[in-house]
């Protein structure tokens, strides 16, 4: 992007904030300059460079009475003159788009609390943005089931009660007992988490909610401590770090469909039946495991530990049939 | 921009809003501040017509929409209004609980270019009057984000114009150009998918948004077709994910205290001396032969038979592979793989 475009960008968007300053002041007489300020998202400095600018602004004629007024008290202003924009503009076709596919996602969260209000959000914002949304040719479902788990943890978030889990951890293949302290549930790639502040491991812990085999709330207050920070989902709830075992496996075309579902390293396509890719797996035990199910289409290549590991478990499991039906 | 260009520019929309009359351009510069230039001197006059352009095509980016007419039959030149039902939002009354809502909603993009659109949009429902609570929450946070395909299906779904894209499967060993009518765009299971008549296939095809490659292209004019009525989008990308039914049991030998990912599926479990009998219900013979094999020596399928063979005949396979893998290493990359492309990692 040119520097043009992007100064011309910055300009449509003061352009756009003053036209809305107006009425956003008109509905709020007497407002602190920087609590209208906060709320705009700008500085004082630059939202007092805003005032002054519409003061000159106004009908033709441009004298006073045409003119943009408006009342200082103290740290306080009022529009005391609007000059006809009292309204602030419609809303784009991106920004309806943005409001409604959000709000369609949050109503369609399982279990999700206030539902109904958020429908008539919905049906208000849609209403308001007028043909910027009328037609809008996006649709939405969200995962459907577990919903009722999902409403009990939402009530637990949103009661500060921490909660007993009984949970199955997929990399270890293990189900445990522990206390977390509920932070919020977040649903991100077709699945939901609870996000919580886990007691036993003192950490951070997204707890994918289907493998949430039972959970108690407790009467003890939720209280993560101070460094219990969210994780950001934006880029998946998976990342692999760098301290984790490098896998590299070599698969056929009808495993290729893992290069999709975890995030892998490297990919390097080396025939067409042949792909060399690369993933960090969070444990050995569970790569070998992923590698058993994903059958003969996937041979190891490194690490060694894992071929033999893989070759070793397949043989015994094969002797195990064998011992029962000797042939 | 200049702070004057922003205040000609605020001028110009007060004024336009409070004609009824279509202003001529003439009109324009003889009233706003900042256009005041020698008409006769062709130089200044081109210079001012530039100028103008720009400043409606800055208006119409920001949205405002310009009107375009003459007063009366007998004008020659066109002239400019803003109607104000077409400019100002309408009134928006949200009660507590639904601007709770909306406020949660705004701040749920990942998407760069959407985050800004919603903060814009929340923006001009708080100067309609609406207080926006920021900390409000719900407990629970969908990430609301799209893939770099979106923005160009949904407008093309919206125009109605056809549109073009190469799109690679994993199974696919190169990328397709395929061109769809788009009806819409649709989130399922956390994936985006577009869903419309596939012009090649001659038939109604979804496809996942993450599997574009590069740029999407429009092609022909908007309003090239329609989509059928009363479509339900989601219905062509669900249908064949409907709930797995479990009609078959099996019953396994599972090592004490192991194999916790099948044992949280168990109908039943009963102790043995070699071990614990679980039933656990399964959908088809294949795909579980697939996930018991998972489990290594940890579980054996005792029956049923048909389960029983699927096991056995996917470890043979499973074993056979590994020891051709292990008897001849040098041919696992295949006559054409790169040697040692696997010693580099």
């Amino acid at each position: 992007m040119s520097a043009s475009t992007t100064e011309s960008r910055s300009g449509g968007e003061r352009l756009g904030r003053l036209l809305n300053l107006v009425p956003y002041l008109l509905a709020r007489p007497g407002i602190l300059v920087t609590e209208a300020a906060a709320d705009l998202g700008v500085s004082e400095r630059q939202l007092r460079e805003d005032l002054e600018l519409l003061w000159v602004c106004g009908l033709p004629g441009y004298g006073p009475g045409d003119l943009i007024d408006m009342a200082f008290d103290g740290d306080r202003v009022t529009i005391t003159y609007d000059a006809g924009i009292d309204r602030p503009l419609r809303l784009t076709q991106d920004e309806a788009l943005a409001l409604v596919v959000a709000l369609r996602m949050l109503a369609q969260v399982p279990g999700v609390q206030n539902r109904e209000a958020i429908e008539r959000a919905l049906a208000k914002i849609e209403s308001a943005a007028g043909d910027a949304a009328a037609g809008l040719p996006v649709a939405v479902r969200m995962p459907g089931a577990g919903a009722e788990r999902l409403a009990e943890l939402q009530g637990a978030v949103q009661r500060r009660h921490a909660l007993q889990l009984t949970y199955y951890t997929a990399t270890r293949d293990e189900v445990t007992e522990r206390v977390v302290d509920p932070m919020r549930v977040v649903v991100a790639g077709g699945f939901a988490y609870l996000e919580a502040w886990c007691r036993r491991v003192e950490a951070v812990r997204l707890f994918r909610v289907d493998r949430i085999d039972s959970c108690v709330e407790l009467e003890e207050p939720a209280e993560p401590p101070p460094e219990a920070q969210q994780h950001d989902v934006s880029e998946g709830v998976f990342k692999p770090s760098e301290e984790l075992p490098l896998v590299t496996l070599r698969i056929g075309r009808w495993a290729r469909w893992i290069t999709e579902y975890y995030p892998c390293e490297r990919v390097i396509e080396e025939s067409p039946d042949r792909w060399l890719v690369s993933l960090r797996a969070s444990d050995l035990d569970w790569a070998r495991r992923m590698v058993l199910g994903l059958g003969p289409e996937v041979t190891v290549v490194a690490p060694e530990a894992l071929v033999e590991a893989v070759r070793v478990e397949a043989g015994q499991a094969l002797a195990a049939y064998g011992r029962m039906e000797p042939t | 921009m200049s702070r004057n260009r922003t205040e000609r520019l605020v001028n110009l929309v007060i004024c336009l809003l409070s004609t009824r009359r279509f202003l001529t351009a003439a009109q324009i510069v003889a009233t706003v501040p900042g256009y005041e230039h020698n008409a006769e001197d062709p130089r200044e006059h081109e210079a001012f017509q530039r100028k103008f352009e720009r400043d409606k095509a800055e208006l119409r980016d920001l949205g405002v929409p310009l009107e375009t007419g003459t007063a009366s039959v007998f004008d020659t030149e066109p002239g400019y209004r803003i109607a104000r039902r077409d400019y100002a939002l309408p009134d928006v009354h949200l009660e507590p609980d639904e601007t709770a809502a909306v406020g949660i909603a705004a701040r749920l993009w990942q998407h760069a270019g959407l985050a800004a659109a919603a903060t814009s949009g929340l923006l001009k429902l708080r100067a309609a009057g609406v207080d926006v609570d920021v900390h409000a929450t719900l407990g629970v946070e969908p990430v609301v984000t799209v893939d770099p395909a979106f923005p160009a299906l949904q407008t093309a779904a919206r125009e109605r114009q056809e549109v073009r894209f190469d799109y690679r499967t994993p199974e696919d060993d190169a990328a397709q150009t395929r061109r769809l009518q788009p009806w819409g765009v649709v989130s399922w299971r956390g994936r985006w998918y577009v869903v419309g008549h596939d012009l090649d296939r001659e038939a109604t095809r979804s496809f996942r948004l993450s599997r574009v490659v590069g740029a999407v292209t429009t092609v022909g004019e908007p309003g090239a077709f329609h989509s059928p009525p009363d479509t339900d989008l989601i219905s062509h990308v669900a249908r064949w994910s409907g709930p797995v039914e479990h009609p078959n049991r099996a019953t396994l030998l599972v090592r004490p205290g192991r194999a916790a990912g099948v044992r949280r599926w168990a109908e039943e479990v009963v102790p043995g001396p070699d071990g614990d009998r679980v039933v656990i219900s399964y959908s088809e013979p294949d795909a579980f032969a697939r996930w018991v094999v998972g489990y290594g020596a940890d579980v054996v399928v005792l029956a049923p038979d048909d389960a029983r063979k699927a096991t056995i005949a996917r470890l043979r396979d499973l074993v056979d592979a590994l020891d051709g893998a292990a008897a001849h290493p040098e041919t696992v990359g295949g006559a054409t793989a790169p040697v040692g492309a696997g010693t580099q990692l």
